[in-house]
């Protein structure tokens, strides 16, 4: 009797969950265009924003919004993060999806949690006060905290996720597959890289791409560890300054509804549109992964 | 010299309007309680805020209302008759000077309640021991020349790179403004590219972790682990140590005065608070805070 009553409430109330996720996204968005609309309305140059290296907000002669060495920096930072943690990620998945024994895989597997669960102000400390000296003695960089340290600690922290992403890809691999190939005489590499790359390749290429949104997003980790520095990078030991950092360091005091700010929402937008893009397309390719099975 | 407790700028501005809502709202529920209104300075506003505590538990039947804003802010409020006390971190221009006459009829008194040097620091390994403003110039200025310590006359090979590494502050910072200001005049911009640390603090840990490094904070801001250079106005000029007593006598070059101004001369509550500001009492709070005492301190 109760449960006959109960059961529409609960299930209005779980719609409601559901519904709220896509309300809260179309709020924030349209909060951040918002706060950014009247740079567009006003002095911001577009043009300037995207080509310009000069960033000079509190300027007293002229301030500049350049973004460009901002844009350069989140690129560089998240693509050599990637180049690290990629085929360390998908060698890890491989491991604990194909190679190692039960006992094994559950130890790494609650790691790898552990790995995820450290904060990113953490993550920013060990950049700042251990890999930054490390970096200095053993490279003879300048300044430790730089592209190459900030490129290391994202790594590490994208990693959980392409792994155990990429572990979910492979699992999901059908075992006759491997019984087909060991039954045509593969040995266990032939069965990795012929079969079970291929077959798993789409969700592969969305655990890569959601840890590039991981690598993107992250803020407080990289603004203590890539030094800061509005410049674009010559090389690995130079630091930079991210599109994430610059909001995190500057919003608090720039002046509410001044230009400035309005720019740093702009920045947010930009921001919002490319994790968007990359969430869409991984989101696409993990459907083809679908349909492909079906 | 001491280090001072974490009050990092953008974290101020976030409590400010708590404190405010907080201080506000206990001035409206309680009664027979004599409040004074404090504003201006966004560099002085954890100063004024803990003389403001200290001052309250001193004398319970006082409340100070604490305000940020900044400077400008400040001294306008104090024109339009909003504010008791105005904080500033710099001097009146002559045209705030001649509103408040035209205004209120009372030209405003100034006050001079502490000083914040400003230390310029490198790593201890470093052999420079003295630096001027003009050398500071050419290091951090937009048109600057110097990018090499060896330009310094430091001996390649000391620091491990020749590269001098520029530690910055934030550009939204108070300290950066007035760095900027006092080394390279009005009007011209510090060179992009250098290491911006997030806070005081940041900056003293980067030079100390980064032996190329050169930095600079608020003196109270300065630990073992950096060296503090000496700091002339020219080149060869005489330089002297940011220290209490080249701050107060106006040999450092890079000492701005932490000022309070009121309309005319200050009567009751006002004149006993500002009397405590420059107490031993008072001036406790401000060397505890990492800022140079005027006078006296327990």
């Amino acid at each position: 009797m109760l449960s006959d009553r109960l059961e529409p409430l609960m299930e209005w109330l779980v719609r409601i969950c559901g519904w709220s996720a896509i309300f809260f996204v179309i709020a924030i968005f349209l909060f951040v265009f918002r706060e950014a609309a009247p740079a567009f309305f006003g002095k911001l140059n577009l043009w300037e924003f995207f080509t310009s290296t000069r960033w000079q907000p509190s300027s007293d002669a002229r301030p500049e919004y350049g973004a460009l060495a901002l844009i350069i920096g989140s690129v560089t930072v998240s693509a050599l993060a990637m180049l690290i943690a990629v085929p360390l990620g998908l060698g890890a998945a491989v491991y604990i999806s194909e190679f190692c024994g039960p006992t094994l895989k559950e130890v790494l597997k609650i790691t790898l949690e552990l790995l995820a669960a450290i904060p990113s102000i953490v993550w920013g400390f060990i950049a700042y006060m251990l890999l930054a000296p490390i970096l200095i003695k053993t490279t003879g960089a300048a300044v430790g905290v730089n592209l190459l340290n900030g490129g290391i600690i994202l790594a590490l922290m994208s990693l959980p996720l392409i792994i155990s992403l990429g572990e979910d890809a492979l699992k999901a691999v059908p075992d006759a597959y491997r019984e087909a190939a060991l039954a045509l005489g593969a040995s266990r590499w032939e069965i990795v890289y012929r079969v079970l790359f291929p077959a798993a390749k789409n969700g592969l290429l969305a655990a890569v791409l959601l840890g590039v949104g991981r690598a993107l997003g992250e803020t407080m980790a990289v603004l203590m560890a890539t030094g800061h520095a509005v410049q674009i990078p010559r090389s690995l030991l130079d630091p930079v300054r991210t599109l994430t950092a610059t909001i995190a360091s500057e919003l608090g005091e720039s002046v509410a509804g001044g230009p400035h700010y309005r720019v740093l929402f702009v920045i947010g937008l930009v921001l919002f549109a490319v994790s968007f893009l990359i969430n869409l397309i991984a989101d696409l390719v993990i459907k083809g992964v679908r349909s492909e099975q079906t | 010299m001491k280090s001072r407790p974490g009050f990092d700028a953008p974290r101020k501005c976030f409590w400010l309007p708590v404190l405010t809502a907080i201080v506000v709202g206990c001035s409206r529920s309680t009664e027979g309680i004599i409040s004074l209104r404090n504003e201006g300075s966004d560099t002085m506003v954890n100063l004024a805020q803990a003389w403001a505590e200290e001052y309250h538990r001193y004398r319970p039947t006082v409340k100070v209302q604490v305000l940020g804003g900044g400077t400008g802010v400040g001294i306008a409020s104090l024109i339009d008759g909003n504010c008791d006390l105005a904080n500033a971190s710099r001097r009146m221009k002559p045209d705030e000077l001649a509103a408040a006459e035209k205004n209120r009829g009372q030209s405003p008194k100034e006050y001079v309640v502490g000083y914040d040097a400003l230390a310029v620091f490198v790593h201890p390994k470093n052999p420079l021991d003295r630096i001027s403003l003009e050398e500071l110039a050419e290091i951090y200025g937009e048109e600057g020349t110097i990018t090499k310590w060896s330009e310094l006359g430091v001996p390649q090979g000391t620091l491990g790179t020749d590269k001098i590494i520029r530690i910055n502050r934030q550009s939204s910072s108070g300290t950066y403004a007035y760095f900027r200001e006092t080394v390279l005049g009005k009007g011209k911009d510090l060179k992009l590219g250098s290491v911006d640390a997030n806070g005081s603090k940041d900056a003293v840990n980067l030079v100390a972790l980064t032996p190329a490094a050169i930095g600079y904070s608020g003196m109270g801001y300065v630990t073992e682990n950096v060296k503090p250079l000496r700091v002339s106005k020219r080149r060869g000029g005489p330089a002297f140590l940011p220290s209490a007593e080249n701050a107060r006598s106006g040999d450092y070059p890079i000492t701005r005065p932490l000022l309070i101004y009121t309309l005319g001369t200050p009567q009751g509550a006002a004149k006993e608070y500002l009397e405590w500001i420059l107490s031993p009492a008072g001036q406790k709070v401000i060397y505890h805070l990492g800022y140079v005492p005027v006078a006296e301190y327990e």
